[in-house]
């Protein structure tokens, strides 16, 4: 008994051991044909090699896909790779899975890819990762299949149906097997199909069931059963309306998110202007600075995105505040109660920072990195989707605003502040050292331009020009909202934001702008101090 | 009284100097750099003046030019166009230089054209742009329409299998030029207007979230859809800072640009963009000897590994090697003389074949198309079977279609092969 | 004539040699470029010539900015908008002159109209073959604008900081309108290659040399008007309203019309100045509205001195000189230099450079 044991043992084991069999060797002569190939010949490689079923296809699908499929130039011997970047490179032989050493790069050429034979992978590789332990990972796996649904990723669908247990999961497989249905013969199965479609607000369901009203070229309808023509018809109504609405919802999302970065950029000028009287040219070279502090401390912690944006916001702060500061003790000290002369002095300031950033960083513009928990977006239906980073910039808007105001009313050096703008010589009777707090406002709001900065960092490009882009905005929201006043520029932003883009859609962007400028125009005259004008008698009433 | 007098003086004296003639320099041959130093176009114009010192530093160390060495004159038009026409003149009247390598947008190009006519000056212009166009005095070494668009095009049309076409441009007369080509040029191949759609947006443009969005929209009729995009500058990067967040991905959709490079890519962050195109006549990522060669020469002049090379640098060191040997063929650098030795001439570009100066001042450019890496580089997917001539006047446009240009034979910009009239910049 | 010259001399110092020191340019250009040859080391060349045009044409337009803002008090941001009104109406009539030698060859429509298939001239492009009426519009168009602009924000005692700013956002808007390519305006290209004006090729160097001559009397006319209105009786009541507005109003006087009318003929004195710079420069487009070129033109003021109209012409000649010489002899750090100057004059010159000159002027 004993013996036979060890006989049936060693027969297994050897069977197991014996690296090759005649699945490997086809597998591995399949593979083989992608070295050479064309990439539509690739992509017919590719559907052979998912045919096959061979245990290790997943993983040489997804190298593929990664850029992580190498062939040794000196015999051909095609290799996945750990990892493509580093010296030497990581080997891991494609048919068991197992370690193959390492070697120097410059022996491997890199299978490439394009657009279309990556498609063609991501579908393949949904295939397998419909059984995959993460909820996310096969929720993704069931929209690809969606986006090519043939009979056979439907009989996968309709299989895994019976065994999923999330509910999102669920409702996406469900779609999935109700659209499959729509091809059916029995029209009761059609109708039954379309009940439950009639639940997504997804543009491609539309689309399908929109496709049940054609007529084909004969003149008759593609759909022969009426009750279900009906039944569609209402269906596509249905979806209809709810995507007008969610639209509707997405467009006051965009206002806002407009508006968020309208607020940003000129809370720093309201303060700068409204308390001092000084007009800030070079408040856009403040952001500016702001945003290349970010791209710094981007460089200096080089693995940790992540996090390097929260660094920057303290960091942008320091710098543009201190920028501030110096400009505060040097130049504009000399210069209060001439607001107009600040003018001109900051466009002087500007312009050499601006020629200071070309001189230091190049002329170029510089490449900041959105961190992953940023990016993306938030799907909140198929009609509804809002992009994290403009949904954490307007958060992070009404958190630097609240901010602010806190430091103003709750502080000390709020207090001065404000002391300050009202009275100041009856603040300097008080006792308050009216210079200290001037240079202390002036930084504070270049500070609040600096962290403006980091958040333009995420959305458009760090270069040299990036405050000139910004400077006309700024003042439109500060005049608009009432000069010195933050609640004026919070909501004169969110508003102008929210105008403008309701309006794109009809008329085209430039002309949304122009209609806002005009508007602006128009407003000043019938309120020519802003939305709340600043209580008391202004500087230049004489 | 006499005080101010004595200020005055010599106030004018130097004032005067600045608009006169330059004194006589050491025996120099002058090379003139007209491109933006400062405002919003210094961020890809910098680059090509450094090229073009480059160059002339090499060719110095050659032995210069005709026995004298070559000496480079730069000025900064700071992106303003009348400045960019002053600064023409300047070079050609007062510095006397015997040839421009300068401009990159349309405007600085048609800012400086009457003065260089004028003059009788010599302009090398690097930048692909949008045609109609063909003067005596310039060189286009950049590519036409049909040396990168029509191509691009194409290879969506019949590799990717595109039916549904979104026209997306910055407002001004390169993509608007463009566009009417693409547009006569799809509806040529059977493509109905009702899949084709067009729209504008002004420069710097940075909030593309409703536009995204509608372009999403169109997209989802069940056609495959491509963006063809001759969005300029500065709005590239919110562009595709929102594709990505949008999860437009270069798979469902994939946008074919022509106005980014390797360049703008530097400032970019490239994860959303994987995948997404670039039809150029150059990437830095073709692997020859030559182009291997100017890269490492780049590196070591600029003094930095990092910086990249781009289509409009070997355009320009298209151009300089052509003005070189016009030059030792001619044996002078006079300007007309130099103008009648260069049709004909040829010089080996950086992706192994060459470029060809044709009768209608443009150059032979192979095409490439590439999707954009990870690196910011460039892999090509796509490439032309050999060099293609440039046309300076589109057969797509009814208004241009019977137009030539051939300044060898007729002499001529714009001549119209019906009415047989020679019009526009005709300068004798 | 005497009379006027000797009132000059006695009491506008800086005026009588501003405008000694304009006839000697106005005298000396013609010669310098015709009657030397072009080898001699003091031939004018064209780029010359077309500088000191553009020079002037900017003082011009300095000079309408200091008229309002030094001696009444409002500061416009936007003034740059009036100036390329005024360009834009002469480049109208300059593209209807080129005819049938455009690239197209269409005579009646201009090249970027051909090019965008339009069939028929839109109607706001009529009459601008004539050149009377083209006149009239380079003079009419600022002037209304100036008026609608003036009548809604002086009505509404709209001033100081947020009368600036709502003319930044005017010229903002009106860039925005006119690079699109849909206005009819050219869109970014604008109006170029430009063959003659009233017949004569803009090219040559005998008509560069005339339209110098008729800028310098422009600007000489411009700055005799401003000064005969500054010495007047308004003159009065416009520095009354520069220093106390509120002041001035309740002792009866209609400011706002003061307001309003001033605003005006220093928009056409703008608008005049834009015209006169298109067919020297050549080149007319939507950036000329940018609010970067009005703040620009307040900066010339600054640096010449406000508020004493020679200053201002001062100012801005200078200052495009120092741009002209530094952009060709250190165009990598130009930027630098210009900056710093204009910060050292806001802070050590309050009066500008005019208030380096000793002065024995009345109060202004």
């Amino acid at each position: 008994m004993r013996q036979c044991l060890l006989i049936l043992l060693t027969v297994w084991g050897g069977v197991a051991v014996r690296a090759e069999s005649p699945n490997d060797a086809a597998f591995l002569a399949t593979l083989g044909e992608l070295r050479e190939a064309t990439y539509s010949d690739k992509a017919s490689i590719v559907e052979k090699l998912s045919q096959a079923g061979h245990p290790s296809v997943r993983a040489v699908l997804t190298a593929l896909l990664e850029d992580r499929l190498y062939y040794r130039n000196h015999d051909g011997e095609i290799f996945i790779v750990k990892s493509a970047e580093g010296d030497p490179l990581n080997l891991v032989d494609p048919v068991s899975l197992k370690d193959a050493g390492t070697a120097p790069a410059d022996g491997f050429t890199k299978i490439g890819t394009n657009n279309a034979l990556r498609r063609e992978l991501k579908a393949g590789i949904a295939r397998f990762a419909l059984s995959s332990p993460d909820v996310a990972l096969r929720l993704e796996a069931v929209q690809e299949m969606l986006r090519s649904l043939d009979d056979r990723n439907a009989a996968l669908l309709r299989a895994r149906l019976k065994v999923e247990k999330n509910s999102s999961v669920r409702k996406e497989i469900a779609t999935g097997v109700a659209l499959a249905a729509l091809d059916g013969a029995d029209a009761k199965a059609r109708l039954e199909a379309i009940a439950t479609l009639r639940q997504s607000v997804s543009q491609d369901v539309r689309n399908r069931l929109a496709l049940l009203l054609d007529k084909s070229p004969d003149g008759a309808f593609v759909e022969s059963d009426e009750k279900v023509r009906r039944a569609a018809a209402s269906a596509v109504e249905s979806i209809d309306h709810w995507r007008a609405f969610y639209s509707g919802i997405q467009t006051i999302f965009f206002g806002l998110s407009l508006g968020s970065i309208l607020v940003l950029i000129s809370i720093g000028l309201a303060i700068t202007f409204g308390v001092m009287g000084v007009i800030n040219m070079a408040h856009g070279e403040l952001m500016m600075l702001g945003a290349y502090a970010t791209y710094a401390v981007q460089v200096a912690m080089p693995g940790h995105v992540g996090i390097s944006i929260l660094v920057a916001i303290p960091a942008a702060f320091i710098v543009a505040g201190l920028a501030g500061v110096l400009m505060e003790r040097t130049i504009i000290r000399f210069l209060y109660g001439r607001p107009l002369e600040t003018l001109l002095a900051t466009f002087g300031v500007s312009l050499v920072l601006q020629q200071a950033v070309r001189s230091v960083f190049s002329a170029l513009n510089r490449s900041v990195v959105t961190p992953d928990w940023m990016s993306g977006t938030l799907r909140l239906n198929d009609a509804l989707a809002i992009t994290y980073n403009r949904l954490y910039l307007v958060i992070f808007t009404l958190i630097v605003f609240a901010v602010i105001l806190a430091v103003l009313k709750r502080t000390r050096i709020g207090l001065d502040i404000r002391a300050v703008s009202q009275n100041r010589s009856m603040a300097k009777a008080m006792g308050i050292r009216t210079e200290w707090v001037d240079a202390m406002t002036f930084g504070l709001g270049s500070g609040i331009a600096g962290v403006a900065g980091v958040a333009l960092s995420q959305l458009t490009n760090v270069g040299p020009n990036l405050g000139q882009s910004y400077i006309i905005d700024s003042f439109m929201v500060v005049v608009f909202g009432g000069v010195g006043n933050l609640w004026g520029s919070l909501i004169g932003g969110l508003s102008m934001g929210i105008v403008n883009k309701l309006l794109e859609p009809y008329s085209g962007a430039v002309l949304a702008k122009i209609f806002v400028l005009v508007a602006l125009i128009l407003f000043i005259q019938a309120r020519p101090r802003g939305l709340f004008p600043q209580a008391g008698r202004a500087p230049e009433d004489k | 009284m006499k005080r101010r007098a004595m200020l005055a003086a010599p106030c004018l004296l130097i004032a005067g100097i600045g608009l006169f003639k330059a004194a006589a320099a050491p025996d120099t041959i002058k090379v003139g750099v007209l491109h933006s130093l400062s405002g919003t176009m210094a961020i890809s114009e910098t680059t090509l003046k450094d090229t073009i010192l480059m160059m002339i530093d090499a060719q110095n160390q050659k032995g210069g030019l005709l026995g004298k060495q070559l000496e480079a004159v730069v000025v900064d038009p700071a992106s303003n166009w009348p400045l960019f026409a002053e600064k023409a003149a300047q070079l050609l009247e007062k510095d006397k230089v015997a040839v421009v390598f300068g401009c990159w947008t349309s405007v600085s190009r048609k800012s400086v054209l009457p003065v260089f006519e004028k003059d009788d000056g010599l302009l090398f212009y690097p930048v692909q742009y949008e045609g109609e166009e063909s003067s005596k005095n310039v060189i286009y070494t950049g590519a036409a329409p049909n040396q990168q668009a029509i191509p691009a095009v194409d290879y969506l049309m019949k590799e990717v299998g595109v039916k549904r076409w979104v026209l997306e441009g910055t407002d001004y007369v390169y993509p608007r030029t463009t566009n009417k080509i693409l547009e006569a040029y799809l509806l040529a191949k059977g493509v109905t207007s009702a899949d084709i759609s067009i729209n504008y947006t002004p420069f710097g443009y940075s909030d593309w979230q409703t536009r995204v969005a509608a372009i999403k929209k169109f997209g989802s009729a069940g056609k495959k859809t491509a963006v063809v995009s001759t969005i300029n500058g500065d709005a590239n990067v919110p562009f595709y800072k929102e594709l990505g967040n949008q999860r437009v991905s270069a798979e469902d959709i994939p946008v074919v640009a022509f106005s980014v490079g390797e360049e703008e890519l530097s400032g970019l962050d490239t994860k959303p963009l994987l995948g997404h195109l670039a039809a150029w006549n150059y990437f830095e990522s073709i692997n020859t000897p030559a182009n291997k060669t100017f890269i490492n020469q780049w590196h070591a002049f600029i003094k930095n590994t990092k910086r990249t090379t781009n289509d409009p640098m070997e355009a320009h060191y298209i151009g300089f090697n052509l003005w070189v040997k016009a030059v030792q063929k001619a044996k002078t650098t006079n300007v007309e003389q130099v103008l009648a030795a260069l049709p004909g001439l040829e010089t080996p570009n950086l992706t192994g074949g060459t470029a060809k100066v044709l009768p209608n001042h443009h150059i032979t450019k192979p095409v490439y198309i590439g999707e954009v890496k990870a690196d910011g580089q460039f892999n090509v997917v796509w490439k032309s079977a050999g060099e293609v001539p440039g046309d300076a006047w589109s057969h797509y446009l009814p208004g241009s279609k019977d137009i030539v240009a051939d300044w060898v034979t007729l002499k001529c910009g714009n001549y119209n092969k019906i009415t047989k009239k020679c019009s526009g910049q005709n300068y004798k | 004539m005497l009379r006027s010259w000797n009132w000059l001399v006695g009491n506008d110092r800086g005026g009588a040699w501003f405008l000694a020191a304009l006839t000697v340019v106005t005298a000396a250009v013609p010669i310098l470029n015709q009657a030397l040859a072009p080898s001699s080391a003091l031939h004018l060349s064209a780029y010359g010539i077309t500088l000191i045009g553009k020079y002037l044409c900017y003082a011009l337009l300095a000079l309408s900015v200091d008229f309002i803002w030094g001696y009444c008090g409002i500061l416009s941001l936007g003034h740059a908008a009036f100036f390329a009104l005024g360009g834009y109406a002469m480049g109208m009539y300059l593209m209807r002159q080129i005819g049938p030698r455009g690239v197209y060859g269409d005579p009646v429509l201009p090249d970027f109209m051909v090019f965008l298939n339009w069939k028929s001239l839109p109607w706001f492009w009529y009459g601008f073959n004539n050149f009377p009426f083209a006149l009239l519009m380079m003079l009419l168009v600022p002037g209304l604008l100036a008026l609608v602009f003036g009548w809604f924000a002086f009505r509404s005692r709209v001033t100081g900081v947020y009368f600036s700013i709502i003319t930044q956002a005017l010229t903002y808007a009106l860039m925005l309108a006119f690079f699109r390519n849909d206005m009819g305006f050219g869109g970014n290209n604008g109006f170029t290659d430009f063959k003659d004006i009233l017949g004569c090729d803009l090219h040559s160097d005998g008509t560069r040399v005339v339209l110098l001559v008729i800028t310098a009397i422009a600007l000489a006319a411009g700055y005799l008007a401003c000064r005969a209105i500054v010495e007047s009786r308004a003159g009065r009541v416009m520095r009354a309203i520069r220093d106390a507005e509120s002041r001035t109003r309740f002792l009866g006087y209609p400011v706002e019309s003061f307001k309003l009318w001033i605003f005006v003929f220093s928009g056409i004195l703008a608008g005049v100045a834009g015209a006169l710079y298109v067919p020297q420069i050549g080149i007319i487009n939507p950036s000329e509205f940018a609010p970067i070129n009005s703040i620009e033109a307040v900066i010339w003021v600054a640096v010449g001195g406000r508020g004493t109209l020679y200053g201002a012409i001062a100012g801005a000649v200078l200052v495009n000189y120092a741009k002209t010489y530094l952009t060709g002899a250190f165009p990598e750090v130009w930027l630098y230099a210009l900056g710093a100057l204009f910060v050292l004059v806001t802070l050590l010159l309050p009066r500008g450079l005019i208030g380096l000159a000793p002065s024995r002027s009345k109060d202004t």
